[in-house]
């Protein structure tokens, strides 16, 4: 009782969502420090040996939900199902990945069960709270903490009162560890038909086109960037360009984004993407705090930008200021000059 | 085909995305009064496909419906502007320091009582927050089921609605049994301009708060032209629980706030020369960096 729950995200061919997994390894780190189990709930169709993608990262119980209609996701059978094992299991803490399927089941089930969810949280430790009105104090709570106001300012929420404490976290934001290879916890499975009633499938879908992931940025060693300064979809190719001689992957600001220079899963920053790779090249990038927030983390940081005063400047260990279309041929050409 | 009963919910949201030098005080808070007060984004989105239906389906109408202080009026005359038929404020002091849950919670008695309705649709989320919480808790309170980042509304046939959804790496189409909450994304077509037309007709639009404070006979004037009056609506008005509103009605607290500072570094600056260039990647070659 009072554990800690990961919701953990099917993609297509019954493969476990990177974000869920990186969830599991938080979630070890709190339960150990709050000395109780971790737990996860799985829900999809044909889930014979999921247990195997799970139970490493330290799950201690996992609980299945084995139905042809709960692959692909849809919101109200799934919210059906969970709210019923919440409120059977009463975990004290929810973690669910910030992805398009937890920013749409997560608000589902913390309005049912009239309780605290903090969205896109970049941390989450334990600590204590003492409320100043009445004195009151509070043990081992979760503090969420996230960007707010356009990432300008930085939050700690807390839920003194209502249980479950829910909070989503992006991909990328934590890092995702294998706790022991051999770890075994227990399944559980969940009668399904027992929670789930006709009218849950009121919104039907027809038609899916789900592109396999084609990058991974996340977990690329260098970096080669672009910002809406760099102008245009074309001029995008010389970034990758870049890429390719380094063996980079190419990201983009939201800017860049919004623009339609480059496309979504490519985004870096507070709305898109964490990475800390060994090297980010920034270019045409001003580094409004969302982006950074997103970054900052890299080893060693290159801004390529004809603004001398653009922030990004400020966290860059060297700031080349002059034009990307100048700088990057520079670039491309001493590297294979100089490189064997 | 019948026409379709919408209730668009907006949100003014001070303009997070364009935060100037003064917007930050000394302290590290925000200072709101520096922040221009918009339409948010997502919500313009989501009327242009409410306006989409109200072209396509006649009889469609259009209402608009916004929490926040009585300056939130505003929004309803743009939304006005642009085609919905009337709107409603819900103001009261009570509702300061709501969190998603209670704000829900408020909106969702409004929408309860401007049943009965076929769609209630806003944006995927506000630029103040990035939350995307309230339209599926709106759609848990009044029990309807959800279709979120949809892109488009297709069609409307047999009382189901088609609808493009934009997912992370891909799209959607799902068909969903009126009545629905549906949350539209930024990648969904931008708004229509005010029409000038309805721009003269609406521009005396105003809350009786509003009116009271013209020095016109507003009691004649909205009898004389009633789509003037923009409906104000109290927590009385809604009847519902004090305690689930405000500050006492949201289980989320913030404990503290902090300026975001981002460690600066002593950056080295370069030049564009072909020097400097060479002697940076000779650096990040020898020392393994690349290559």
């Amino acid at each position: 009782m009072n554990n800690i729950f990961v919701f953990c995200e099917i993609e297509d061919n019954n493969i476990v969502a990177d974000v869920s997994l990186e969830l599991l390894t938080k979630g070890k780190t709190l339960a150990n420090e709050l000395n109780c189990k971790l737990e996860a709930v799985v829900l999809g169709n044909n889930l014979n040996g999921i247990e195997k993608q799970i139970f490493p990262y330290g799950v201690d119980v996992l609980h299945v939900a084995d139905e042809p209609r709960l692959f692909p996701y849809l919101t109200l059978p799934f919210a059906s199902i969970i709210t019923s094992l919440f409120e059977q299991e009463k975990p004290q803490i929810v973690i669910f990945g910030a992805s398009t399927i937890g920013r749409d089941l997560a608000p589902r089930i913390a309005s049912y069960m009239r309780c605290g969810l903090t969205a896109d949280c970049t941390s989450l430790v334990v600590g204590n709270h003492t409320e100043n009105r009445t004195g009151k104090e509070y043990k081992n709570l979760l503090y969420q903490i996230r960007p707010a106001f356009g990432g300008n300012i930085l939050a700690t929420i807390i839920n003194p009162e209502t249980r479950p404490q829910i909070a989503t976290v992006r991909e990328g934001v934590m890092k995702k560890e294998i706790f022991a290879l051999d770890y075994k916890g227990i399944i559980k499975n969940i009668d399904v038909t027992k929670y789930i009633k006709d009218e849950d499938f009121l919104v039907r879908i027809i038609e899916r086109h789900i592109e396999p992931k084609k990058v991974n940025i996340k977990n690329a060693n260098i970096i080669v960037s672009g910002g809406y300064g760099v102008g245009s979809k074309e001029n995008f190719k010389l970034l990758y360009e870049l890429a390719e001689i380094l063996g980079a992957e190419v990201g983009g600001s939201r800017a860049a984004v919004d623009a339609g220079y480059i496309e979504h899963e490519r985004q870096i920053g507070q709305t898109g993407v964490t990475v800390r790779p060994k090297l980010y090249i920034a270019c045409g990038i001003s580094g409004q705090i969302q982006h950074r927030a997103g970054m900052f983390e890299s080893s060693l940081i290159i801004s390529i930008n004809s603004d001398k005063n653009a922030p990004i400047n400020n966290i860059a260990d060297y700031a080349i200021i002059g034009d990307i279309n100048e700088v990057i041929p520079k670039i491309i050409k001493y590297y294979k000059q100089n490189s064997k | 085909m019948r026409g379709l009963k919408i209730i668009v919910l907006a949100k003014q949201v001070p303009d997070t995305h364009n935060v100037g030098k003064d917007a930050m005080k000394a302290d590290g808070t925000v200072n709101r009064a520096a922040l221009p007060a918009i339409f948010n984004p997502e919500d313009l989105n989501a009327l242009e496909q409410a306006l989409k239906l109200k072209e396509k389906y006649e009889g469609t109408t259009i209402t608009i419906l916004t929490m926040g202080p009585p300056r939130a009026a505003e929004i309803i005359r743009e939304a006005m502007y642009r085609g919905a038929d009337n709107g409603y404020l819900i103001t009261d002091r009570k509702f300061a320091g709501s969190d998603t849950l209670a704000t829900s919670y408020a909106l969702s008695l409004a929408v309860k009582k401007l049943k009965p309705f076929d769609i209630v649709i806003c944006g995927r989320q506000a630029i103040d927050g990035d939350t995307a919480q309230v339209g599926p808790q709106v759609g848990e309170k009044v029990n309807i089921p959800q279709i979120t980042y949809a892109e488009e509304i297709l069609s409307f046939e047999n009382e189901e609605l088609i609808v493009k959804r934009r997912l992370e790496r891909g799209i959607e189409i799902v068909a969903g049994k009126l009545p629905l909450l549906i949350t539209v994304n930024s990648s969904a077509p931008a708004c229509r301009n005010r029409n000038a037309k309805l721009l003269m007709k609406y521009k005396h639009a105003k809350t009786v708060s509003e009116l009271q404070e013209t020095t016109e006979d507003y009691i004649q004037l909205t009898k004389d032209r009633p789509y003037l009056k923009i409906e104000e609506w109290s927590v009385a008005d809604l009847n519902a629980k004090d305690e689930w509103l405000g500050l006492s009605g949201s289980p989320t607290k913030v404990k503290k706030i902090e300026n975001v500072v981002f460690k600066t570094k002593e950056s080295k600056i370069l030049s564009t020369s072909d020097n400097e260039i060479e002697s940076l990647m000779k650096e990040l070659i020898e020392n393994h960096t690349i290559g």
